[in-house]
């Protein structure tokens, strides 16, 4: 008889465990902690985007009523110091790069708006921004670096005064010849495009809180970060502690979306200081303000792409040079650009391609990864360019799409250049055509196209339709682990170093270990985020935490199982083979009364007295490992159908349909969560979210109000299939979704408005579209 | 994002409010439903040193059906305003831009006073106000006055009201017979501020010809905008798919001047205003008619 | 000054000052930490709790505005049982639909949807929209929120 299938394993759409105490506000926060003696901070922020810092008097903010210490950059002496550079660039032959990190508080310079120059801690909130005010700072104003290109005209100010220039870094990536391609094309389409990103927008903004024991010695931090225990050892090398003196926990946080990784952000390092100093608890909860400067964002690039091709549509090769926008400072070094040239490459097989990116430094916030890391930039400009050339060409944009798909046969695909992990750009494997006919067919496109279109647009409406496709890497390393622990309740314990930001962490490693341990998913308990359960491994970012935690998840409850398997063959006279483990028991075949509860075999396995064997484990309990020596990679089609207003320019979304391929899909309600926020958030990117500047780097847009999230009447309802192209990467055989649906969807309103709007002479080279914007294109067009 | 200190002083009567307003004068603000004022604070771009708060002051808070229209008190809540079956009759075109104010977590505690008091161009409620040409009732610690809507707006949140002055009822006239009304705007998501709204209010002759229009605009300038050229165009006409579009080009074109900001160009904006008007004018005419073959 | 108010049917009497946000006084005198902060300046709706029974921004009221009212949070949904075993159907219905993600706007939203859905018991997609466009998620694209209230419509919710 074969073992019965877990109840609520992978694949199952399982109710997540975590839900109740969400949903009844029992969910700690780090907001919500509540510690003795607790004080609060505030900082003072700089108002310059670009000045000399030459005096900070903070004397009358220390004698206000209730403020208990302000600190500037010369109170902290030793502790300060520029933060680490977190992610080195790959080893891009030639590369060129700049690395300058962010410091604590301000000295000598400021160089965003918003960079912090004062730390004030007080009894309330309240009274600590009363103080900010009795803070006297002095700056001499220099011009600010806003736009690109002119950051990099000679005689440009430096936003770094060591560094001949604002360039960051410079890269140059290729396989094949361009240039012999370029030679051969029948048409070579050049444009330059422009791609604009946002802030993330976590509804909950950072926070961080510590707490110092001096009895025990020990500091505990809580921290709205997806990457604690990278935060707990860099926070026990600077203050001089033992990494095992020093607990960070990321209790739930508020969404993620990337700026809460491990940031070293000035306010993560200066708590815990402040409340080892001061010998009291601190707690610094960022406002909404503060967040659109103080928390990182992804902003934009500038690229002048060629795509050349044959007759038939062929892509011969492609070139592409781009400006990025990387901020004051780059400590996460070169993703956001990396990701936008090998996400370039998409689906399609391009021989030649030669990209070329220059990183600038701006006087604005720092750039890290959101939601899609650059991936959106890379995606737009090949998807338009073949838009383009479809239409030179007189194809339909879907046929010059199919053309070039890679093809089943030829994975893996090795696409040569390095990608954000510092290996190759390999796509383990993936079956692109059939996503894309899929698409079509869920759509209806050919109907669209030859019927419903010319009929709707007879009677004077505009509609267009669009389909884009993409590849994402994602699931990259170093590693993660996990550690399964059989309890004597019977019940399992999974603890594991990621923490979970809203991706159902709680609930799909608990259907890992379920599936392999077969007992029901709400029995098995999930801790994360917390370096005292588990203090190896990296965070969540870059898509990766079901595809790198969720296989250490398994391989540890695999090598529970061994265990459990080999005791239970000692306790049952059996040999393994003729065991099965079902409902949280394990019996021998065909005998299912019989047998044991694991929790009873548990106790089993840790006597109190007697002799054991020499080399035995106490316990049903693994700790296991798992790094990918690369990334998977996932791959999708989005398609959609649009209404425009020609005379308001407002678009209305009709239709939205994603086919996408994360690999064995482990809970589909959650896939499809994920997939269905990235979109909202995609869509916010391409029509409602733009962060404005002025010519003197000033936000002019820092508030909800005026940075426009989408709401519930803005998002359509996604229709979303899923299909399994399994990893042969990992054991689960999972790829990573969280970015997914944010990824194509600028590329896809440019071309469903264009369509829409065919005839007008309209091309759509940039994003973040809106109606305003959309008006002036069509009057220009005209 | 904590507010900067106040103190603090909630009466329960308007003459004890007014006693406060004067006695403290330029250091005191009038706290209505504070959906404007509190995120104000919040941000500190409002300081103000002492909040009078008005909403124990249960009389400032009715509509009363009249003869000649309704009496609103400038403390009812928009959502009460929404809800009333008497400014629904009597007023249709309060009632029918209601909803586009924010949303309903901000409608149950902004006030009707408090919205036309702060003058927010882009608010929905002044233009309505305008189009209607309603009366405010102001009250001050010396007296009492009416002021026409007209007379009302005078900038970018500014009004007619005087220091310790304070707005205490707004008396909305009924329309005449063969009238129509429409509100029409402009977001970028709902319950948004307006890109552009347009409020229109026409009456219709005995032979169905436009005996009057009024129309008023919002977001196009430092108040709302009554749109005279483009009631000069639609005076004595009989309405038609032309002269609603020549009404709206005229709006568009010699009633606004826009301005320009990081929502929407002055272009764009002029280009709503022609397209909101002639929609917006098409529906009340429509509705116009209908009253008219009821009333004739 | 003193503030006298009723918070899920329990009366509360604090000394407090006029600036303090209502929204910071559940969270931090009360210790009712369900009711999030997102933006403080009422767009966000994450702080939305209910006042006699009507759905307002904890952030855009003074605590002493709450002087004599009753208030609602979202701890005051699920009756009030320590363990949160017992969930009000709308939030058993969320869990179902799988109607939130990170959790952080979820109070707010269900406190909004608790007045809507007395008044509004069978909303069509398009008015369940329209009522949830005050409250900002960043995490589900709201699709699955919009399944929950169907859900919990077809389930009879507890006014």
């Amino acid at each position: 008889m074969a073992p019965h299938r877990a109840r609520s394993g992978i694949g199952e759409r399982v109710r997540r465990n975590e839900d109740a105490r969400l949903l009844t506000g029992r969910a700690l926060f780090v907001d919500d902690v509540r510690l003795d003696g607790l004080l609060h901070v505030a900082f003072l922020r700089s108002q310059h985007a670009h000045a000399r810092l030459t005096s900070v008097d903070a004397s009358a903010a220390r004698t206000r009523l209730g403020v208990v210490a302000v600190y500037t950059a010369a109170d902290l002496g030793d502790y300060w110091r520029p933060g680490p550079l977190l992610v080195p660039p790959p080893p891009i032959a030639g590369l060129v790069f700049n690395p300058c990190t962010q410091v604590p508080l301000a000295k000598d310079k400021l160089r965003h708006v918003g960079e912090p120059i004062a730390m004030v801690v007080a009894e309330s909130r309240y009274v600590a921004e009363d103080a900010l005010d009795d803070i006297v700072v002095e700056a001499d104003p220099l011009p600010a670096v806003v736009h690109l290109e002119a950051a990099l005209a000679p005689g440009a100010p430096r936003v770094h005064d060591h560094l001949p220039s604002n360039l960051a870094a410079h890269a140059v990536q290729r396989k094949g010849d361009w240039a012999r391609a370029k030679a051969r094309a029948h048409a070579v389409i050049k444009r330059r495009f422009r791609y604009d990103r946002g802030a993330s927008a976590a509804i909950e903004n950072r926070a961080v809180a510590a707490q110092w024991d001096p009895r025990a010695e020990e500091l505990t931090v809580w921290d709205t970060t997806q990457a604690p225990i990278p935060i707990r050892n860099g926070l026990a090398q600077l203050l001089g502690l033992l990494e095992s003196q020093v607990r960070v926990i990321a209790p739930f946080v508020g969404g993620g979306f990337g700026p809460k990784i491990m940031m070293f952000y000035p306010e993560e390092v200066l708590v815990p200081w402040a409340a080892l100093r001061l010998g009291r608890s601190v707690k610094w909860t960022e406002d909404r303000q503060e967040n659109f400067f103080a928390t990182t964002q992804e902003r934009g690039q500038i690229h002048d792409a060629e795509l050349a091709v044959t007759k038939d549509g062929k892509i011969l090769g492609v070139k592409d040079v781009f400006l990025h926008d990387t901020g004051a400072y780059d400590p996460y070094g070169l993703t956001v650009p990396i990701n936008s040239q090998c996400t370039l490459l998409g689906p399609y097989d391009i021989p030649s391609y030669e990209s070329e990116f220059t990183a600038v430094f701006t006087n604005k916030t720092i750039v890290t990864p959101v939601r899609g890391a650059g991936r959106q930039h890379g995606v737009f400009v090949i998807e338009r360019l073949l838009d383009f050339a479809a239409r030179e060409l007189g194809m339909d944009r879907v046929e010059i799409r199919r053309r070039n798909l890679l093809r089943r046969d030829q994975f893996p695909f090795n696409n040569e250049i390095l990608f954000q992990d510092s290996a190759p750009l390999t796509y383990d494997s993936g079956d692109y055509e059939p996503a894309l006919d899929e698409a079509l067919k869920v759509i209806d496109y050919e109907r669209f196209v030859r019927e419903e279109q010319p009929r709707l647009k007879a009677a004077g409406r505009h509609v267009g339709i669009g389909v884009v496709c993409y590849v994402e890497g994602t699931g990259i390393g170093p590693y993660e682990g996990a550690r399964v622990t059989v309890e004597p309740s019977g019940r399992i314990r999974l603890a594991t170093g990621v923490g979970t930001q809203g991706q159902g962490h709680f609930t799909v490693f608990a259907q890992i270990v379920a599936d392999v341990l077969s007992v029901d998913v709400t029995d098995v308990h999930v801790i994360t985020g917390d370096t005292r359960e588990f203090h190896w491994g990296t965070g969540t970012f870059a898509s990766r935490g079901a595809v790198v935690a969720g296989s250490a998840c398994h391989a540890a409850a695999v090598r529970v199982r061994e265990k459990i398997l080999e005791l239970a063959s000692r306790e049952l006279k059996a040999a393994a083979a003729d065991l099965v483990l079902n409902g949280g028991r394990v019996h021998v075949r065909g005998d299912p009364k019989g047998g044991m509860a694991l929790g009873a075999l548990a106790l089993r396995a840790n006597p109190l007295r007697g002799a054991v064997r020499p080399g035995t484990e106490p316990g049903l309990e693994a700790t296991a490992y798992f790094g990918p020596d690369r990334g998977s990679t996932a791959n999708g089609v989005h398609a959609m159908v649009v209404e425009v207003d020609q005379e308001t320019a407002q678009v209305e979304i009709k239709r939205y349909v994603v086919v996408h391929d994360c690999g064995r899909v482990i809970n589909p309600m959650i896939v499809e969560g994920q997939i269905q926020g990235g979109v909202a958030h995609g869509i916010g990117n391409a029509f409602y979210e733009q962060l404005v500047y002025d010519d003197e780097g000033q936000l002019l847009n820092a508030s909800f109000m005026d940075y426009l999230l989408p709401t519930a009447t803005d998002v359509p309802n996604v229709e979303t299939t899923h299909r399994e192209t399994p990893s042969p990467l990992n054991p689960v055989g999972a790829k990573g979704v969280g970015e997914a649906g944010a990824i194509p969807t600028g590329a896809l309103f440019a071309q469903a408005v264009e369509d829409a709007l065919a005839g007008s002479g309209l091309e759509i080279c940039e994003i973040p579209l809106s109606p305003n914007r959309l008006f002036e294109l069509i009057h220009e067009a005209r | 994002m904590k507010p900067a200190p106040f103190d603090y002083f909630s009466p329960a009567t308007v003459d004890e409010a007014l006693a406060l307003l004067d006695e403290h004068g330029g250091d005191a603000k009038p706290l209505a439903g504070g959906q404007s004022l509190i995120p104000a604070m919040n941000f500190r771009l409002a300081r103000p040193a002492v909040l009078v708060d008005l909403n124990r002051i249960a009389d400032l808070a009715y509509v009363r059906a009249a003869p000649g229209g309704v009496a609103i008190g400038a403390m009812t809540r928009q959502r009460a305003v929404e809800r009333s079956d008497d400014v629904a009759r009597a007023a249709p075109l309060l009632a029918e831009a209601m909803p586009s104010i924010a949303h309903p977590q901000i409608r149950n505690r902004g006030t009707l006073g408090g919205s036309i008091a702060h003058a927010d161009p882009s608010a929905e409620l002044p233009a309505v106000m305008l189009a209607l040409d309603a009366q405010f009732r102001a009250k001050s610690a010396t007296g009492e006055r009416s002021i026409a809507a007209g007379e009302f707006f005078k900038g970018m949140l500014e009004t007619a009201l005087a220091p310790g002055e304070l707005l205490v009822e707004i008396a909305v006239p009924r329309l005449p017979a063969s009238s129509g009304t429409a509100f029409l705007e402009m977001a970028r998501r709902h319950g948004d501020y307006a890109l552009v709204g347009v409020a229109v209010v026409v009456t219709l002759d005995p032979r169905g010809r436009c005996q009057e229009a009024k129309l008023s605009l919002l977001s196009v300038g430092d108040g709302p905008v009554l749109a005279t050229e483009a009631g000069k165009v639609l005076a004595g006409q009989s309405p038609s798919e032309e002269l609603l579009r020549a009404a709206g080009d005229a709006a568009a074109t010699r009633d606004v001047d826009p301005p320009s900001d990081i929502h929407a160009s002055a272009a764009y904006r002029r280009q709503l205003v022609a397209v909101l008007t002639r929609r917006a004018l098409a529906r009340a005419f429509e509705r116009a008619g209908h009253a008219h073959e009821r009333d004739t | 000054m003193t503030l006298v108010c009723t918070v899920n049917g329990v009366r509360h009497e604090r000394a407090v000052e006029p600036r303090l946000l209502l929204s910071d006084f559940l969270r931090h005198e009360l210790g009712l930490t369900g009711t999030h902060v997102g933006c403080e300046h009422g767009v966000c709706g994450a702080c939305t709790v209910l006042l006699d029974g009507e759905a307002v921004r904890s952030c855009l009221m003074f605590a002493v505005q709450a002087e004599g009212h009753e208030l609602e949070t979202v701890e005051g949904l699920s009756g009030g049982d320590a363990s949160g075993d017992a969930l009000h159907p709308l939030q058993a219905a969320f869990r179902e639909a799988h109607g939130l993600q990170c959790g952080f706007c979820t109070p707010g939203v269900l406190m909004t949807l608790v007045p809507f859905l007395r008044e509004h018991p069978d909303p069509d997609e398009r008015a369940i929209r329209e009522a949830l466009s005050g409250n900002l998620c960043r995490c589900t694209g709201y699709q699955n929120i919009v399944a929950a209230v169907r859900l919990a419509c077809g389930a009879a919710p507890r006014a």
